[in-house]
Order: structure tokens, then C-alpha cells, then sequence
């Protein structure tokens, strides 16, 4: 018996993104399908965007703005670098980028996991809601601002402003933080945290490749979530 | 919106190919700026000549307006028409009075630009029309830069198009928008800035204007500009030697780079880049928010 396994490929030079992604939103829990290769995306924005499939998608190139948006179920994978608002409002499945990411990576994205190999820029995980994101370099500057769950693992570096008016999103961060945002704060770095860190990164299939004890942790001061006058100033 | 485009080539060979790799970076950028567009291009200059780049209306008589130029100023004066624009090239020394003689004999052509090596054409239209009409894909340079524009804050008129020119072999693009501009324009006004249009842009271009004139550095000026200019903005500056790039402190609008051994690249949007010669082996990054970057041959 051969097991139905068909691989198709689609070459942006020749087709357009609406078509592709309208192929790919009519999959719905189809199975004839299961392995997508987009060719020659040469920057162009929107590939794969609203994908609810378990489908894998990888995709050869450098792809624009708001790439495997809203994404649910679909692995998403690309072989270049990626344009602002990857997987922005992402709900579930995993994208994983091979090269640098511009700014708001997973954008209030509720859940799944984004692995960037390279770089991110400024704003990564702005407003994220519950997922959770892996850089493997260094993040740009207001990153996780407004962050009300997940977590944002980041590698190398953090730029200024981390966290600014984060809620309870939880951020370890390897390297330097170039400075904090109004309300956020060091935490100290427990068992519990390095297990959970262990955890997510082990669920993303990164685990072993770096000490979790190297890490340390960031979150909020409480301070911001009710107005206080004392506190107009910090706003 | 608004998108903009930027080519310094570091290779000599690519620089008979400028026009036809910005003509192509402008027209990626149409979804972001449909209704102008506008380039200055850095081409081969003459020893001891300068351009004055101008805008004619229609029916203009380019010939009458070249002679009589010529015989006011007695010297030999070169013209070059293309569409809307002529480029004028006179004597180095003649160059105050030749804008005289010109407000004199033609009061109703618009100055564009003035360079040694420096033209700048702009008109209302889709960017492929505009590029066409000046064919822009013909030109060769050492650099250029190219806008195209989505009005917000002003007009959709030829001279709110960009870029805006700051000085000799100078101009500024911008994509943002202003916030500040009236209050500093009244300013500006006050410091014997004029101005032709109620558009921001044109605002910071003076803003540059005012301050190379007051002895700073084109690197100054953009340092300064961080704490005068209130909104969001990413501006490129032509220079005559290479151009500059400034994001406002929180990096509201998009830029992306890329480098290679043959040229620096920018764009509003990766797109832009991407029909670039060796673009995949480029080294591509964002400016950082903030900070003054140029990229200069050696004088």
C-alpha cells in the first residue's frame, strides 16, 4: 500500500498570491496535500495567510509583511528572511524562519510557536496574547511591549524599551537588555522558570542546543494595570 | 504611505545601469505612493559647469528661452529637454546670474534642482509614467533616489511631489507624516526660509536648508532634526557624494538595506530590492530607530 502523499509546489513568478492562498484556505481538513513548496516569493506580502490545515508550508525565499498571518495547525517554514507582522494574530501550528525577521513578529498571536533563526527587529511579540516565540540572534527595540501572555525567548540581545506595559507575558533573555520599559522588571530566575524555559524549548525542537541557566527573566511590575495617578508620569 | 528607493553603487560597471535598476525599485513601490513620483539621479558632470534643473509649464519654448538665456548671460548654455523638465548647464561662476536671468526671462518655470552632478525630476502620475516620461531608465549615475507618493498632508500637485531639493546637489524624500510643520514653517519663515507648498516635507527640507546654511554639517542637521521635527518619518538625503538615512526615534515607517560589494540599496519595502543584481547574497538589515546613517564614496 503507498500511503497518499502528494507534494505540490507553487511558483509565485507564475501564479498569484490570491490563488495561492485561496488553494490553501480551501484545504480545510483535506489530506491530499499535506506538503506545500512556494517558489520565488521575492518579497511579496500576505503568502499563506489565514491557513487553518495541517498542512506544511515552506516557502523559498525572502517573503513581505504579514506572511502566515492568523495561521492555525499550518507549519510554516522560510528559507529567507520575513517581512513586518509575521504570524500576526497567529492562533496555533509553528513557523520557523531561517533568516532575519523584520519588525512585530507574532503580533498579538494567541498560540503556536515562532522560531526565528536569524534576528528580529523592533516591536517583536508586540501585545502577544499566549505564544510563543524563540530568536535565536538578538530583538529590536519596544519588543513585547503590551505582552499579555506567552513567552518571548530570545538568544541574544534585546534593544530598548523591553516590555514596556507588559501584563504577564514572560521574556528570558541570554544576552544584554539594552533597557527596560515603564513597568517591566527583572525577576529572579528560578527552577520553575528554567523548567518552563526547558520546556518551551524543547517543544520547539531547540532544546540542548543552549544552558537554560544562562537565561535570566523579565516581567511585569504590576504597577500599570490600574490607573494611578501617582503614576500618570510613567504612561 | 508612501514608498521610498535608493541606489549607491560602489561599482563603477553597474553605473550605465542605475536609471533601469531605480526605474524598476520606483514602480515595486507604486501600491505605496500612486498618485506622484520623483527621482534625483547623480550623472556625469562637466569641469567648471552646474545644472539648474527646471520645471516648464506647457508649450514652453524651450529654443527662444535657451538663446536668450545665452546671449543674457554671454556665455554658452547647454539645455536638455525631457518632458515637463529641462536641464540647463551654465559656467560654474554664472550661476547667480543665470537664476537671475531666469526668473527675469521665464518667471513661470519652477526651479528643481541645482548640482553639479545632481538632477531632480518629479510629476503627478503613476510612478511608471512618471519614470518613462523622463525615461529614467536611460540615465546613468553614480547614485540616485526616488519616492513615490500617497498624499496625506497636502495637494496631489507637481511641486509636492518629491524630492524636495535642500541645496546644491542636495534633496530630501520622506515617508511619515509631520506633525510640527505649520508651527515650524512659520518659524523658518522667520529665519527668510521661503516656501512654495503647504506640504510637510517640503518643511524639513528648509528645516536641512536653514541649518547647512547656519554652518552644520549635513550629519549635524539630521542630528538636530531628531529634536525640532514632531511625527513619523523615514527620510533619505541625496548628497552629492552618497545619501543618508534617518528613522524617527520609535521607527514608525519601514526601511530595509541591503549590501553587497557592488552597491548599498534602499527601500520602503524588501520588494524594492528584490530584481537587484546579487540580491541574494546581499547583506540585508534595518536601520536602526534614530541614528544617523550614511554611505559616502571618498571625495
Amino acid at each position: 500500500m503507498t500511503t497518499q502523499f502528494s507534494a505540490r509546489t507553487v511558483d509565485l513568478s507564475s501564479s498569484t498570491v490570491r490563488a495561492l492562498n485561496q488553494a490553501l484556505h480551501d484545504l480545510k481538513s483535506r489530506a491530499d496535500a499535506t506538503r506545500w513548496q512556494i517558489l520565488n516569493p521575492r518579497g511579496v506580502h500576505a503568502i499563506a495567510v489565514g491557513v487553518d490545515a495541517d498542512v506544511v508550508i515552506e516557502i523559498d525565499g525572502d517573503v513581505g509583511y504579514y506572511c502566515a498571518g492568523m495561521n492555525k495547525r499550518a507549519t510554516v517554514i522560510i528559507n529567507g528572511n520575513t517581512g513586518i507582522g509575521l504570524g500576526e494574530n497567529m492562533m496555533s501550528g509553528l513557523i520557523y524562519v531561517k533568516g532575519d525577521a523584520s519588525e512585530a513578529v507574532g503580533a498579538t498571536a494567541h498560540g503556536g510557536a515562532i522560531v526565528i533563526e536569524g534576528n528580529a527587529s523592533g516591536r517583536c511579540g508586540i501585545s502577544m496574547k499566549g505564544v510563543d516565540i524563540i530568536v535565536k540572534g538578538s530583538i529590536g527595540s519596544m519588543s513585547a511591549f503590551m505582552a499579555q501572555t506567552g513567552t518571548l525567548t530570545v538568544f541574544g540581545d534585546a534593544g530598548d524599551s523591553l516590555g514596556d506595559s507588559i501584563y504577564e507575558a514572560k521574556l528570558y533573555v541570554r544576552g544584554s537588555v539594552k533597557s527596560l520599559g515603564a513597568d517591566c522588571i527583572e525577576k529572579p530566575m528560578e527552577d520553575r522558570h528554567r523548567a518552563e524555559l526547558f520546556a518551551k524549548l524543547k517543544a520547539a525542537g531547540v532544546a540542548g542546543e543552549i544552558d537554560v541557566g544562562e537565561f535570566r527573566r523579565y516581567g511585569s511590575a504590576r504597577n500599570l494595570y490600574h490607573f494611578h495617578v501617582d503614576n500618570a508620569g510613567a504612561y | 504611505m508612501c514608498g521610498i528607493v535608493g541606489l549607491f553603487l560602489k561599482d563603477p560597471a553597474l553605473e550605465p545601469e542605475l536609471g533601469k535598476h531605480l526605474a524598476v525599485m520606483l514602480e515595486t513601490m507604486t501600491a505605496r505612493g500612486p498618485d506622484s513620483a520623483g527621482f534625483a539621479v547623480y550623472g556625469a558632470g562637466a569641469p567648471d559647469r552646474i545644472k539648474i534643473t527646471l520645471r516648464t509649464p506647457a508649450l514652453f519654448d524651450v529654443e527662444s528661452f535657451g538663446l536668450a538665456l545665452a546671449s543674457s548671460l554671454g556665455a554658452d548654455v547647454d539645455l536638455v529637454r525631457r518632458d515637463t523638465h529641462i536641464v540647463v548647464s551654465v559656467p560654474g561662476s554664472a550661476v547667480e546670474s543665470a537664476r537671475a536671468a531666469i526668473r527675469e526671462l521665464a518667471p513661470e518655470l519652477s526651479l528643481s534642482s541645482i548640482g553639479a552632478h545632481m538632477e531632480l525630476y518629479k510629476d503627478v502620475g503613476l510612478p511608471a509614467d512618471v519614470a518613462k516620461r523622463f525615461d529614467l531608465s536611460g540615465m546613468s549615475g553614480t547614485h540616485g533616489i526616488g519616492h513615490t507618493r500617497m498624499a496625506t498632508e497636502s495637494a496631489v500637485t507637481t511641486a509636492g511631489a518629491h524630492p524636495f531639493s535642500t541645496g546644491k546637489d542636495q534633496c530630501l524624500v520622506h515617508n511619515g507624516s509631520l506633525s510640527n510643520h505649520n508651527q515650524l514653517r512659520r518659524r523658518l519663515i522667520r529665519e527668510g526660509i521661503s516656501f512654495s507648498t503647504e506640504n510637510d516635507t517640503e518643511v524639513a527640507a528648509g528645516y536641512l536648508s536653514w541649518r547647512l546654511a547656519e554652518g552644520d554639517s549635513l550629519g549635524d542637521a539630521l542630528e538636530a532634526s531628531l529634536n525640532d521635527l514632531d511625527g513619523f518619518y523615514t527620510f533619505v538625503v541625496g548628497t552629492d557624494t552618497g545619501f543618508g538615512v534617518l528613522r524617527d526615534p520609535i521607527a514608525c515607517k519601514h526601511a530595509v538595506m541591503a549590501e553587497t560589494d557592488q552597491y548599498v540599496a534602499f527601500g520602503t519595502e524588501y520588494r524594492a530590492l528584490s530584481s537587484l543584481p546579487g540580491i541574494e547574497k546581499a547583506r540585508i538589515f534595518e536601520p536602526d530607530p534614530a541614528t544617523v546613517y550614511f554611505w559616502d564614496r571618498a571625495a
